[in-house]
């Protein structure tokens, strides 16, 4: 695999001719993508793929992405917590188009590792402040009306390691605890409905059937407003790794709450203090208090391409592509700007623009070899304007370790090289 | 603060007024109140809600019956625990610190601790059972646990030794944390003005720092 890598990144060099040796460093290319190229392939030969049979439909029941494409992977940062089981993985934003994540690449975020539910096993219980306390079968979910919605689900701590500096070099780990995907499954409200709630249920206690039991505690508005309990991603059953077969989905509210493996709802008068809703997702500020409570997922962007995993690979005409989401509504408007926020142009939004889903937006430009310092700031419909770091110190100072939804600047060197650095 | 949490107001929380609408509805028709508008589900018995709800609020709602004291729960402690945190408490390798920490809070390098910074000695009791030993969730008894979280309790002295940690005392524990924490949440707080300057921006475009020097990316793969 890394000859194959070595061999490719010469062959591209020569393929790029001219530009290629402008780019001399390129060769370190981080991630190279492409197979090995033979020129026996190219016109105006007959390529090797051609003349024979390829595989049947018995093959792959179960399709995979190309081998060429066995770079675009969730990866993790070891140094980051003490086991696997209680870690995180990021998302490769760097390498996806449109708003869809593959089910396959959704950053996962476990506390107890990805238990193994079986499915004629799994019941959600709801009991406490209600008429009827219930127990629902997985088939009993799929038999309540469904509803199909994209929803971006972010972790609190996503840019959680930039707060003081630039510090990890590449935008899968700086902004890939994100995913947006299509969840089919049953409203709430009609559980709601079906068990009961009595007018005392102020709150809901959210608990999974993981070997952390994770539990959240949700106020009764959110949950009647917006939340489902989800049964399918992108069209199939729910992943292992995002909650298989149901998990909680909180709309534009930060992941922890997304409870997965979702075994029971309590209904309450209280919140329930929970070690997540105290301990850990809870923002300090540097007056030694901490805020309690941050649920909402404010505004964000970044330029998934050019970014330090995705290099400039030729001058001429590039196309600059991004992401933006907000927990708050939709996205309106994105602005790019090359030279550091000095000055801004506005991209292209790409449909379709759903309310706390992920948007994407795209920017040709044209590159002549010059640096470069790429931002990006979102704006939603509720008028509010993505933050610098600057400004998000200010107020919060740089141990808050949650909700970091400030601008980032990727660098790019005239040879073609891109960092992650911090302005100021 | 608790009883500021139970107050508190929702100014900030959309709600969609249709599905709210609707609901007040089908809670005031006591027709519908009464049924099971999709007929779907199963009543659950109490023994089945009793082996499952394992939820312990600060007031002390839902702690189950037992107790156990600091003096208690060393034994358990050292053995089920000490692998991990520590035999003081400070946290073997990256595995999380229990004790210490108190006043660090407002420094460079603050230190989250059951002592220093959690609110409520409920919130112990609830994660150890439910989800400690790390691997082993679920396996202490009532009883072990009341003792361990006595134990890690008193490490940060919030408790004395003999102090007889059970469901009648959990709720009248105070934590020396327990005013840390405010409501509501402020965001929107931090952001550009609505119309963000779009050209010859007075901003700085010094580099002041940059990842590849600080050099804890992971090597690619």
């Amino acid at each position: 695999m890394d000859q194959k890598k070595t061999k490719n990144t010469l062959s591209r060099r020569q393929v790029l001719g001219g530009t290629a040796a402008a780019l001399g460093s390129v060769a370190a290319i981080p991630y190279a993508s492409a197979a090995e190229s033979n020129p026996a392939n190219l016109p105006p030969n007959v390529p090797e793929w051609t003349p024979y049979l390829g595989a049947g439909v018995d093959v792959n029941p179960y399709g995979m992405p190309s081998e060429h494409e066995s770079h675009v992977i969730r990866r993790n940062v070891e140094w980051l917590t003490a086991s696997t089981e209680s870690s995180i993985n990021f998302t490769p934003l760097q390498d996806l188009d449109g708003i869809v994540t593959p089910n396959g690449l959704c950053f996962e975020r476990h506390h107890g590792g990805v238990p193994e539910v079986v499915p004629a096993d799994y019941r959600l219980m709801i009991n406490g402040l209600v008429d009827r306390e219930l127990i629902f079968t997985i088939d009993d979910l799929k038999r309540f009306p469904q509803v199909n919605r994209f929803h971006f689900l972010e972790c609190a701590a996503n840019g959680g390691m930039e707060w003081r500096g630039a510090q990890l070099n590449g935008c899968q780990y700086t902004f890939g605890m994100v995913h947006n995907v299509q969840y089919s499954g049953v409203r709430l409200s009609d559980i709601c409905r079906e068990v009961g709630v009595k007018p005392s249920a102020k709150w809901v206690l959210a608990e999974g059937g993981d070997s952390a039991g994770m539990n959240r505690s949700v106020p009764i508005e959110k949950i009647l407003d917006d939340c489902m309990i989800a049964y399918s991603m992108n069209g199939e059953a729910l992943r292992p790794e995002q909650g298989y077969p149901a998990r909680l989905v909180v709309p534009g509210w930060e992941g922890n709450m997304w409870v997965k493996w979702i075994r029971r709802l309590e209904f309450g008068d209280a919140p329930y203090m929970a070690r997540e809703e105290t301990s850990k997702y809870t923002d300090l500020m540097e007056s030694g208090k901490a805020r309690m409570f941050t649920w909402v997922m404010d505004a964000k962007s970044v330029v998934t391409s050019p970014c330090p995993e995705k290099q400039m690979m030729a001058k001429g005409q590039n196309l600059l592509k991004g992401l933006a989401w907000s927990g708050r509504g939709k996205i309106t408007r994105v602005d790019v700007s090359l030279d550091g926020g000095v000055n801004w142009t506005t991209a292209e939004l790409h449909g379709p623009v759903l309310s706390k889903s992920l948007t994407r937006f795209t920017m040709p430009f044209e590159w002549n070899g010059e640096e470069m310092k790429v931002q990006s700031r979102a704006m939603d419909e509720t008028g509010y304007v993505q933050p610098t770091i600057q400004a998000l110190q200010k107020e919060r100072g740089v141990n808050s370790i949650y909700h970091n939804n400030s601008i980032a600047t990727w660098f790019v060197k005239s040879n073609g090289e891109v960092e992650n650095v911090r302005l100021g | 603060m608790y009883g500021l949490v139970k107050t508190r107001h929702f100014t900030k929380t959309s709600v969609t007024t249709s599905v709210f609408a609707g609901f007040a509805i089908a809670l005031s028709g006591t027709a519908i109140a009464a049924e099971r508008p999709f007929g779907l589900g199963t009543l659950a018995t109490a023994e089945q809600i009793a082996g499952w709800d394992i939820d312990v609020r600060p007031d002390g709602k839902g702690a189950p019956i037992g107790s156990g004291t600091a003096a208690d729960g060393e034994e358990v402690y050292a053995e089920r625990c000490a692998g991990c945190h520590g035999d003081f408490g400070e946290g073997v390798d990256r595995w999380p610190i229990l004790a210490g920490g108190l006043g660090s809070l407002v420094t460079a390098d603050p230190v989250k601790t059951v002592g220093s910074y959690w609110p409520y000695a409920s919130t112990v009791y609830d994660y150890v059972y439910r989800a400690m030993p790390f691997g082993e969730a679920q396996s202490l008894t009532h009883d072990e646990t009341y003792q361990v979280v006595a134990y890690i309790l008193n490490m940060s002295d919030v408790i004395d030794d003999e102090f007889v940690l059970s469901n009648e005392t959990i709720g009248s524990v105070k934590m020396p944390n327990q005013s840390g924490f405010m409501l509501p949440d402020p965001r929107p707080d931090g952001q550009l003005a609505s119309a963000p300057c779009m050209q010859t921006c007075e901003v700085s475009t010094k580099i002041i720092g940059r990842a590849r020097i600080i050099d804890v990316t992971p090597d690619k793969q």
